[in-house]
């Protein structure tokens, strides 16, 4: 067992024992669901089902039924798939990096945030699938014998590169996440009355037992996964911006663009976490373990990585007028001025200003605001990728080919229905998943509870 | 053929840690222990050796690297040298700039899953196998030493009851198994 400093804030409320914290995770799984839960998960069904409507309507009748057009080929589709990638970079962040940093406010959070970023993944990854138009050939991007003559796919291609790293990402988190889950599965399975419940969760908890020899390699398995997955967690990103960096279309054409993509994506990713935890502990009682600490603790990556997002805007407008490129300054100058000007100017006042004011302690602390700035946050960062496609390239070298982007219903309905298609997701991980990792929050208990920080033996040598 | 098993329950990790140092100082053998999660410090006493699924991992993400190398040298150089702005890949090492992405992605991919497959393979938890932890609350808030007879001719089950009355245990029970 660790200690930690006494001035430390405790990780975990109250006087909580082993059984407690099983307990107070337990419960909402086997009691029946609050009349709440219903109610939004209803919401949240009939929104995915208009969303699969919209997919379904327009893979029977073509791309063109979204706004998109010759000038603009990349529009809200794009947006969505990066906002949504974006979002899925909090979860891995969360149980991977803060692990090798030793973090244990971590241990919180991370269950759901790696939920989160799956959904948010598998989100993602449906905006390039049906931009393809052509759904059922989307197994072409795989590098598959064929018959059309020696035909592979283009590996220097940064959108192949993202079909490897999208999956890559994706299937890794999955797996991350679900060797965390067996041991956790096992509690429940061990308390289940019910006969459906306890066999489903038998098979879900794949026998566990808890054999030290099997606590020895799951150790070894989490800090692996995690080693690997830190690296993953920046190169997908920096790979989702390979398809605009490359590329040489004035504003997209910047160096810049990986590290910036990267904190942008942690920085919404967190704003995420924050707009779901602040609802859930409240919803499912679980304010001992998320805390004002943890929640403070969010901030504070929010507020570091909506500053390096800030300096990065600030920098790309600085080096496109340095650079004395007339097609980069019109870029910029035609963000700010021109007809999105409102989207660029959206875009700065959520992720440049509203983060500074997270280094006010009380507004950090305070959960209200911090619900109000994670909301802001996500809009900002929606905006920004939105700025960053559509008005790169709605003014084109040629001035006949310029245009503008307005969305179809088909677009809105498609977004919206993602978002619905999510949250259905993560309501039923709420009702049927146990939301915290049982058996992490059980090693920090006696380092870093409050019962046991305050007790007087605390800081004697056991 | 039957042999007997004592299960030694304990409500607290560094009780049944104690409890199990003073047990092998005198000789006996610890078949295992269950725990509701990982015990630090318990695997050297009771002589579980260091897992070596890192090296595992290792040598797949190896593979991995191997293979994205080949396939796509394969794919790009030789049997189609893709010509594009009329600079057709020639050499992997003039083009390998361009491949790295792909191969770092796929060693992750290889090692990462094949870890995590050997490692379900070697703990036996694959879908549909049965529990075998002694007592439920084993997942819970409880913490079982195993001592099987079997292992210990040395002393008979009246010494081991002895041994452990001083180790501050909560229940015992004994079993028959197969």
């Amino acid at each position: 067992m660790q200690k930690e400093a006494a001035i430390r804030e405790p990780l975990i409320l109250g006087h909580k024992s082993y059984h407690d914290v099983t307990e107070d995770v337990c419960r909402p799984i086997e009691d029946k669901a609050p009349r709440m839960w219903y109610i939004l998960f209803g919401i949240a069904l009939i929104i995915a089902l208009y969303g699969i409507g919209c997919i379904v309507y327009l893979l029977g009748t073509g791309i063109g039924v979204w706004g998109l057009n010759k000038t603009i080929g990349w529009a809200w589709d794009i947006t969505n798939f990066v906002w949504w990638v974006g979002i899925g970079h909090a979860g891995t962040l969360i149980s991977a990096v803060l692990l090798l940093f030793r973090q244990k406010w971590r241990m919180a959070i991370n269950r759901s945030a790696e939920a989160m970023t799956i959904f948010a993944v598998f989100m993602a990854g449906i905006f390039p699938l049906i931009h393809m138009g052509r759904l059922w050939v989307g197994y072409w991007v795989l590098p598959l014998p064929n018959q059309f003559g020696s035909l592979w796919v283009n590996f220097n291609s940064p959108l192949l590169w993202d079909v490897f790293a999208i999956s890559t990402y994706l299937s890794v988190s999955l797996v991350f996440w679900y060797i965390g889950l067996i041991p956790d599965f096992a509690t429940i399975r061990d308390r289940a009355k019910k006969p459906v419940a306890k066999k489903m969760y038998s098979i879900l908890s794949f026998g566990w037992s808890g054999r030290a020899k099997n606590w020895n390699r799951f150790e070894t398995v989490s800090l692996v996964l995690a080693g690997l997955a830190t690296p993953l967690v920046f190169s997908v990103h920096s790979i989702v911006s390979f398809d605009f960096a490359t590329s040489i279309v004035p504003g997209w054409h910047t160096t810049i663009f990986p590290p910036y993509f990267v904190a942008g994506a942690v920085f919404s990713g967190f704003a995420m976490v924050q707009t779901l935890m602040l609802v859930m502990r409240k919803a499912m009682g679980l304010e001992a373990y998320i805390h004002t600490k943890h929640i403070e603790y969010m901030n504070i990556v929010i507020m570091v990585t909506g500053s390096i997002v800030g300096t990065a805007y600030i920098t790309e407008l600085f080096i496109s007028w340095y650079s004395g490129v007339e097609y980069e300054a019109y870029a910029f100058l035609n963000r700010a001025t021109g007809p999105y000007w409102w989207a660029y100017w959206s875009m700065m006042t959520c992720n440049v200003i509203s983060p500074q004011l997270m280094w006010i302690r009380k507004l950090r602390r305070s959960l209200l605001f911090t619900f109000f700035i994670s909301i802001v946050v996500n809009i900002g960062m929606w905006f920004e990728r939105y700025v960053i496609i559509v008005t790169s390239i709605h003014r084109d070298y040629l001035p006949s080919a310029w245009s503008m982007h307005y969305p179809s219903h088909i677009d809105i309905g498609v977004y919206i229905g993602t978002i619905g298609i999510f949250f259905v997701f993560f309501l039923l991980f709420a009702r049927y998943f146990p939301v915290l990792a049982l058996n992490e929050i059980k090693t920090i208990l006696k380092g870093s509870g409050q019962s046991y920080k305050e007790a007087p033996d605390y800081h004697k040598h056991h | 053929m039957a042999e007997k098993v004592i299960y030694v329950m304990y409500d607290d990790e560094e009780v049944l840690k104690d409890g199990a140092k003073s047990l092998v100082s005198k000789g006996i053998k610890i078949a295992d222990v269950f725990s509701p999660f990982p015990i630090h410090g318990i695997d050297p006493i009771i002589g579980v050796k260091n897992t070596r699924l890192g090296i595992m991992a290792f040598l797949y993400g190896l593979t991995g690297l191997m293979l994205a190398t080949v396939g796509m040298r394969f794919f790009m150089v030789t049997d189609w040298p893709m010509n594009i702005g009329g600079k057709p890949n020639f050499s992997y090492l003039e083009n390998m700039l361009a491949f790295v992405p792909v191969t770092f992605e796929f060693t992750v991919l290889c090692a990462a899953h094949g870890m995590v497959i050997t490692y379900l393979l070697a703990n036996k938890t694959l879908p549909g196998m049965p529990a075998q932890n002694p007592d439920p609350r084993t997942t819970d808030d409880r913490f079982v030493m195993e001592i099987r007879l079997s292992d210990n001719h040395q002393s008979n089950e009246k010494e081991i009851d002895d041994l452990l009355k001083n180790t501050g245990f909560v229940e015992i029970d004994k079993k028959e198994i197969n």
